[in-house]
């Protein structure tokens, strides 16, 4: 061979090599992603010069909290694995809050981040933040890559973890040199993960043991949660709440997984979940817990939860089964499988008794408010948006009272209709998972009922939305306080309000200053038409609704307290 | 009760710290924590004592295996096993009474791997209470410096003892 051809074969080779930042939009691409969020910054700019040319469209916040925020509502709203790529040391950082707020609520989120050059890593380098170690225990799993021929394999590896079993963020940490070396497309094809393994079909004994369970039952309960949502079980949920005819309350992430509508739905259990759902739990005699993990919000004191009840638990989370209660019938699966296989063996069932009961405490306590005042309240403005949207928006939250009250007076027909942060909690996650819903779906009315002080926390994103176009509607419950926080130094503190009052901005204004339209509403009687005026707008639009200051939310189970013992009932009771 | 828990994971970077970072989030007490090579390069073998009641050392196991680079996990608990710690131990000892300290070092099966005029260091196998009985029949010497290993553990198969 002569010198000649043996360096053109090399240069043939060369060519054939694509650099780190290419293998990385070719296989988000080849994965299926179309639509991503992220912010530049200098390690990450290989990647960014390549997603210039790339068939993705690219979503920039004003802040990485913000764009995982994005990513989080992005795959909650579509089921898809959402995408955030952030620089290293600050990028990273900011990214921290987005991703435990993924994790808690086990939302399939893929974080990239750039990291310094691998000789400069443990140097202090400029911009450098040990982001595998800070993100370690608020992801499902996460990597560095050191080696570019690593890069393919680890990102396809990163969407099946954070898709699959129960799902959650996986991050990607990605050192500059590694965008820039070059490997062959296809040297790594295969996924290599000997330590991961889902099970997702439950065990047929333990699924016939539930089922005649279920059989023999006279009260039974179906507890649901977020998992109904994840693994798409809806429609297994509805046809076994049919064929068997049970009873079914949801936590605040199941909310949607079943038609709050159906006369079988007693809407959300727990802190401030209906009482006709807590008294059912306590009176039942089987609870069929699905996708749902025994929060503490959710059982208030866990000696005295569903004292009577034999308990299943349906889950695909070995460690959620049994960290909380003792279970009797735990079954480790896919729910959706596992309710498949459930709906043939069970029986139908009068349990009139049971149903005249649950009748009787729905009667007696629905949630309800004094509409009477002349000040707007906080649950007329929500019913009124229910109302008016048919109860078919998407619907995102802030936390606190604003989100209670959403939960409580907006009834969801379907998964995926509710965004909340219900694990983590996270105040400003509304505005920026708006955002990210409707990039997943353009075609929906998108609203995030926000509270005056959780909006406060991100309210820049709104000029994203602006810029993509994207026409969420903001509704601010803006009572002038952090209302939860109030409403818990009203009950427990004596009424001294230390610190959780901050003077609000003109919120309209500041719409119209970053490009959204906005307007103020004091008067109830505005309420109505200024809810059809947002709705019927094009563009990204906020009210911003100066409701009554001090209202709470009832019922309200205090922390420790036995479920059914809940403070407010009284007043719920005077309302009827 | 004392759990000996194995877990055999990948041999990546990252590994320890991730099942060590667990350990604290959750609020679980390790005893000791043993990392080794196995005969196969790509894995590691952590042996892991914890103590806790059945739910908790449930969880404990629950939670390793969920970890993507945790392969097996196994609780040893109930189990015929044999564990072992090794330690090296410092002992201050003059030489008059150096003679003494040795016979007792023999009927512990111990080894001397260094020795000076004031001072020997004895390396010492077996289960933990051996090691524990063994420093504490040291402590009227003086003992300088202790190493231990923490255990390691492994399924018996036979009954037999050699």
């Amino acid at each position: 061979m002569s010198n000649e051809s043996n360096s053109s074969a090399e240069s043939a080779n060369q060519s054939a090599l694509k650099p780190g930042s290419q293998i990385i939009v070719d296989t988000l691409v080849e994965l299926g992603v179309d639509t991503m969020f992220g912010y530049l910054g200098g390690v990450i700019l290989p990647l960014f010069d390549k997603l210039y040319d790339a068939p993705i469209k690219l979503i920039v916040p004003r802040h990485e909290q913000g764009g995982c925020h994005m990513a989080d509502g992005y795959a909650r709203a579509s089921g898809k694995v959402g995408v955030i790529v952030a620089t290293s040391g600050p990028g990273a950082c900011n990214l921290v809050t987005g991703l435990a707020t993924a994790m808690m609520d086990s939302i399939p989120v893929v974080a990239l981040t750039g990291q310094v050059r691998t000789e400069l890593i443990g140097n202090d380098a400029f911009q450098e933040a040990d982001t595998t170690g800070i993100t370690r225990p608020i992801t499902k799993h996460n990597s560095i890559v050191k080696d570019v021929k690593d890069l393919a394999r680890t990102i396809r590896e990163a969407f099946y973890i954070a898709s699959t079993g129960r799902p959650g963020p996986v991050l990607i940490d990605i050192p500059v040199d590694v965008e820039v070396a070059r490997a062959a497309a296809d040297d790594c094809p295969k996924m290599e993960l000997p330590g991961y393994h889902v099970k997702t079909k439950g065990h047929p004994r333990q699924i016939s043991t539930a089922a005649s369970a279920i059989n023999k039952s006279e009260r039974p309960l179906l507890y649901v949660g977020g998992g109904v949502v994840r693994a798409d079980a809806s429609e297994e949920l509805d046809a076994l709440v049919q064929k068997a005819h049970l009873p079914v309350t949801m936590t605040l992430m199941g909310l949607g997984a079943f038609d709050q509508t159906k006369p079988e739905s007693l809407d959300m259990l727990g802190m401030h979940g209906s009482a006709y759902a807590n008294y059912a739990v306590q009176n039942c005699d089987l609870l069929i817990a699905v996708g749902a993990r025994f929060d503490d919000r959710v059982t208030g004191k866990i000696k005295s939860f569903a004292p009577h009840a034999r308990i299943i638990h349906i889950d695909i989370d070995p460690a959620s089964i049994a960290k909380n209660v003792k279970v009797d019938i735990p079954v480790v699966g896919d729910a959706k499988l596992i309710l498949a296989e459930l709906i043939p063996q069970v029986e139908y069932r009068q349990r009139q008794e049971w149903f005249e009961r649950i009748a009787e405490w729905k009667k007696k306590f629905p949630f309800c408010y004094d509409n009477n005042s002349s000040t707007i309240k906080p649950q007329y403005v929500i019913e009124e948006l229910y109302r008016q949207t048919g109860g078919e928006a998407i619907i995102t939250t802030g936390v606190g009272q604003n989100q209670m009250w959403t939960a409580q007076f907006y009834k969801f027909k379907r998964p995926r209709q509710l965004l909340s942060s219900g694990g983590l909690g996270t105040m400003g996650y509304g505005l920026p998972a708006a955002v990210g819903a409707q990039a997943a779906r353009p075609e929906a009315t998108v609203v995030d009922v926000d509270g005056d002080h959780s909006f406060n926390m991100t309210l820049t994103e709104l000029a994203t939305a602006v810029q993509y176009s994207l026409p969420i509607k903001v509704c601010i419950i803006n009572n002038g306080y952090m209302g939860m926080v109030r409403q818990w130094q009203q009950l427990f503190y004596n009424k001294r309000y230390s610190y959780s009052y901050l003077s609000n901005p003109d919120y309209a204004a500041v719409a119209r200053a970053l490009g959204a339209g906005g307007i103020t509403c004091d008067k109830k009687a505005d309420v109505s038409k200024t809810i059809k005026t947002m709705l019927s707008e094009k563009g990204p639009f906020v009210v911003d609704f100066k409701v009554e200051r001090e209202e709470n939310v009832w019922p309200m189970v205090a922390p420790g307290r036995d479920l059914h013992d809940m403070d407010g009932l009284d007043i719920l009771e005077s309302l009827v | 009760m004392k759990h000996i828990i194995s877990a055999l994971v990948e041999n990546k970077p990252g590994v320890l710290a991730h099942v060590a970072g667990m350990f604290a989030a959750r609020a679980f007490n390790i005893d000791s924590l043993v990392v080794g090579r196995t005969e196969d390069p790509q894995l590691s073998r952590m042996t892991i004592v914890v103590v806790g009641d059945d739910n908790v050392v449930e969880q404990v196991r629950k939670q390793l295996a969920k970890l993507i680079p945790v392969v097996k996990v196994q609780d040893f608990v109930g189990k015929p096993v044999v564990a072992r710690d090794l330690m090296l131990i410092t002992i201050s000892v003059p030489p008059e009474k150096r003679p003494e300290l040795l016979s007792m070092i023999e009927m512990f099966k111990g080894k001397v791997v260094d020795i000076g005029h004031k001072f020997v260091t004895v390396e010492v196998s077996g289960p933990e209470a051996k090691i524990e009985a063994f420093i504490d029949m040291c402590r009227p010497y003086g003992i300088k410096n202790v190493a231990r290993t923490g255990t390691i553990a492994m399924v018996r198969h036979s009954t037999a003892t050699p």
